[in-house]
């Protein structure tokens, strides 16, 4: 049986990991080779030639200003939408050889407004694509239960749950726990924390990032907010109208170097500051505290760059004492010294670090 | 127990009469003689009635409605009784409910009045507590917050903006009254339903069924569309597509 | 006053008349006016229902599942009855015709706007997780669309059972209508001891499919309050 692509149809042993369709304990990498998408009646395309590669276990994000085909590009990738030219590999097989249904139980998939299926209770909805693939009930019930744990939420209690009875920060985090739940080479995250309050929304970026270093998947995460895209990416495509590529690098090589005007622009004029945040005292020398007269207050070593910045500032300049971990002072900074940061590269390695 | 309606529909015995009648004998199922001959005296004054009866039962109706939907819209405790009450009536096959009330009332208008009141009740209540209910929180905490009272809140915010529920209520309840009113002429001897009923009444007069079985359809549907119209004359700001 | 209590006497006769030969017993009537109905929706059930909810999962053909619903109520079902007599004779077959002609059209409607109005994002989040179409119809739209296909399927119930009742003007006798259409041998106590009866019937029909209707609604649903007295309760649907 031939796609339109004329391609043809792999059986469905032929999966995406060798170890077969049930145990994925190793992250996919993800390319995109001109994929292109054109919507009939409509002049220009949606996406008019895109490529770019996630490494295994990396977080890509797709981020632009509305129209420029983010969430369009990342619905193809699980052929929610139908590919017009183009192929995308994962794993290095392309998602046209295989069967949508099956090739959707292998990528996780949370959406913004996530979807939770009401009548099911959380347990229910998390053990979803598990019962789907043909798990025994066991392991479904124990990977449920490991699930929320991970998520920090009580395995007894919520789990017994129905959407309706959560709040919305809860319901989102069941929505990331059910697309992890088969344990996914790939993960597809639309805005998944778009419906959020910006507090909880912050929460909820720092509990992410947790999670990604302790299960290592590869993700595609949408966001509009650069700002996110930057707290949350190892690498950013920062998309334009019609799905053009303007720049796939590091955040810190986007802040750094934006590759054109557009960049520049979206990712802000403060974008030196925005570099100051992915650094923390730590990376940087301190000076020592002898001779110089501070009153600018006190940080700990693990605060930013940036928020060391702002005490100053906000204390009218004055130089402002380093604590360690353990109540001593390290030493000082002063705004001189972080003037010059940015310029000398001192900096550099400190943010490649932090993308750690 | 039917009686003919006055005048009654010239039927000929079949089999007899002159040539002029050929279609009725022959039974066919639309003779424009007999409409013809037959309008003034049994059609028209029988679409008249039935318009009549409407009217009277949908007013009162949404009235009623009305007044229990507002006073629920402020006291919640009153909504469940009142949706228990006017379901069971809802519930009544119209024929029960029409003979229950002869009982009491007479085999009178006022008895078929009574109970295609009843049928309107639950449409419009629920109808009319929904769109108030849907008006959105944050439009009414404005209008307060501009220093309207509840009254003028509900006259000039709360019901304009309830207005498509209500009218589509409104278009439910008519239609189910025109329909019900053919059945009503049982009781009350007006309306539709004479014709229909007389159609049946010996043999089967197709002519006068068609007709007057048609009549009632149409004069649900032209009600029907007229509703509509009076809505989007009514609320010109659902017409206007999002910019 | 006194003719309730005469009715009420009638009922606890059984419908018969002392001193007149022996009538067709309450119990009787009852049964048959139940059978006829359940036939009726029965039918009309599993024409109706499977259209219905086909066309909502594949999100076709709204105007028409939407228009015959109103179509539907404008036909005065009294007017349908006698045509269907009128042409095709009197007959168990011609009524269960009639009647289920007037119960499609609120089936089809109801389940075709359940199945349709599922919210997209949780179908969309079904199909992205890896369900096929059949199993999204199965797992997902049919459970939520429950409280919406069965007021339809009450009101269609509702309406068959009282147009069986009126059957009888027609000249189709089998039905508790036969006493309110034979008030001359009746009189008024017993025509309105068979209203009574079927006043009773209607309301008991509705309770058990409230039942019924609680009984298959998913637990989730109930806790979200997408099932509220109103649904429980009254067999329309309302459309703005």
């Amino acid at each position: 049986m031939a796609n339109r692509l004329g391609f043809p149809l792999l059986p469905t042993d032929h999966t995406a990991h060798q170890e077969g369709p049930s145990a994925f304990p190793q992250a996919a990498t993800l390319e995109l080779r001109s994929v292109s998408k054109r919507y009939p009646g409509q002049r220009q395309p949606a996406i008019a030639d895109l490529s770019f590669r996630v490494e295994a276990g990396e977080v890509c994000v797709l981020v632009g200003p509305s129209g420029s085909g983010k969430t369009t590009a990342m619905r193809l990738i699980n052929r929610m939408i139908p590919l017009s030219g183009g192929d995308i590999l994962l794993g290095g097989s392309s998602v046209l050889q295989r069967e949508p249904h099956e090739l959707r139980r292998e990528i996780g998939y949370a959406i913004q407004q996530i979807g939770l299926f009401p009548h099911h209770t959380v347990a229910e909805n998390i053990a979803t694509v598990p019962r789907l693939l043909g798990w025994g009930k066991d392991r479904v019930a124990a990977r449920v239960h490991e699930l929320l744990d991970l998520i920090g939420m009580d395995p007894d209690d919520i789990g017994a749950r129905y959407p309706a009875q959560l709040s919305g920060g809860q319901r989102q985090r069941v929505g990331v726990a059910r697309a992890l739940a088969a344990d996914p080479p790939l993960m597809l995250m639309d805005e998944p924390f778009g419906a959020i309050d910006p507090i909880n929304r912050a929460r909820l970026q720092e509990e992410f990032l947790a999670l990604q270093r302790r299960v290592r998947k590869t993700v595609v995460f949408v966001t509009h907010d650069i700002d996110e895209a930057i707290k949350v990416g190892d690498k950013i495509a920062i998309l334009r109208q019609g799905g053009h590529l303007a720049q796939y690098d590091t955040p810190e090589e986007i802040l750094t170097n934006p590759a054109d005007e557009f960049v520049a622009e979206f990712v802000g004029q403060d974008r030196a500051l925005k570099r100051l945040g992915l650094a923390t005292l730590e990376h940087v020398e301190l000076l020592s505290p002898d001779g110089i007269p501070t009153g600018g207050g006190i940080v700990a070593r693990t605060t930013t760059v940036r928020d060391a910045l702002s005490q100053i500032l906000a204390s009218g300049g004055k130089p402002v004492s380093v604590l360690d971990d353990r109540g001593g002072v390290a030493g000082v900074v002063t705004l001189d010294l972080l003037g010059t940061l940015l310029g000398g590269g001192a900096l550099d390695e400190a943010e490649r670090d932090f993308a750690r | 127990m039917i009686v003919a309606a006055a005048g009654g529909p010239v039927i000929p015995t079949f089999g007899s009469g002159s040539g002029s009648f050929a279609c009725e004998r022959a039974n066919r199922l639309f003779c424009p003689g007999w409409v013809s001959r037959n309008w003034s005296s049994v059609l028209w004054p029988a679409l008249v009635q039935h318009i009549v009866l409407t009217l009277i039962a949908v007013s009162i109706g949404f009235v009623l409605s009305m007044a229990l939907a507002l006073v629920a819209y402020r006291r919640r405790w009153l909504e469940r009784p009142v949706l228990i009450v006017t379901s069971i009536l809802y519930t009544i096959p119209s024929l029960a409910l029409f003979e229950l009330l002869v009982a009491p009332v007479g085999q009178n208008v006022f008895a078929a009045e009574v109970a295609l009141v009843s049928y309107t009740l639950l449409i419009l209540f629920r109808n009319t507590l929904t769109g108030l209910r849907e008006v959105p929180a944050e439009v009414r905490d404005a209008a307060a917050g501009m220093g309207m009272g509840p009254t003028q809140s509900l006259l000039r915010v709360e019901i304009p903006l309830a207005l498509p529920a209500i009218i589509a209520g409104l278009r439910i309840a008519t239609v189910t009254v025109i329909s019900l009113a053919t059945v009503a002429s049982l009781i009350d001897n007006e309306g539709l339903g004479v014709p229909i009923l007389t159609a049946i009444s010996n043999e089967v007069f197709k002519t006068e069924l068609i007709v007057a079985g048609g009549m009632a359809v149409l004069l649900a549907l032209a009600a029907d569309a007229l509703l509509v119209l009076a809505q989007r004359a009514l609320t010109p700001w659902t017409r206007v597509k999002a910019a | 006053m006194n003719n309730f209590v005469e009715a009420i006497r009638f009922i606890g006769r059984n419908g018969q008349i002392p001193g007149e030969p022996p009538l067709p017993t309450l119990v009787h009537l009852t049964l048959e006016t139940l059978k006829i109905a359940g036939i009726g929706i029965g039918l009309a059930v599993a024409i109706a229902l499977p259209i219905g909810v086909w066309l909502g999962h594949i999100h076709r053909g709204s105007f028409v599942a939407i228009n015959v619903g109103n179509i539907w109520r404008a036909l005065p079902s009294l007017a349908v009855l006698a045509i269907g007599v009128a042409f095709l004779g009197i007959g168990l077959r011609n009524v269960e015709l009639a009647l289920i002609v007037l119960a499609v059209p609120p089936i089809i409607t109801n389940a075709y706007v359940a199945v349709d109005g599922v919210e997209p994002e949780i179908v969309d989040a079904a199909r992205g997780m890896g369900l096929t179409g059949w199993e999204i119809l199965r797992d997902v739209e049919l459970p939520l669309a429950i409280p919406l296909i069965f007021a339809g399927i009450r009101t269609a119930a509702l309406f068959v059972v009282s147009t069986t009742t009126i059957a009888a003007l027609t000249g189709y006798s089998g039905s508790l209508g036969d006493i309110i259409n034979n008030e001359t041998s009746y009189h008024l106590p017993g025509v309105l001891g068979a209203a009574i009866l079927i006043a009773l019937l209607a309301l008991a029909v509705e309770l058990v499919l409230a039942a019924v209707q609680r009984a298959l609604t998913p637990r989730g649903l109930k806790l979200g309050g997408r099932e509220d007295l109103a649904t429980v309760l009254a067999p329309v649907v309302t459309e703005a």
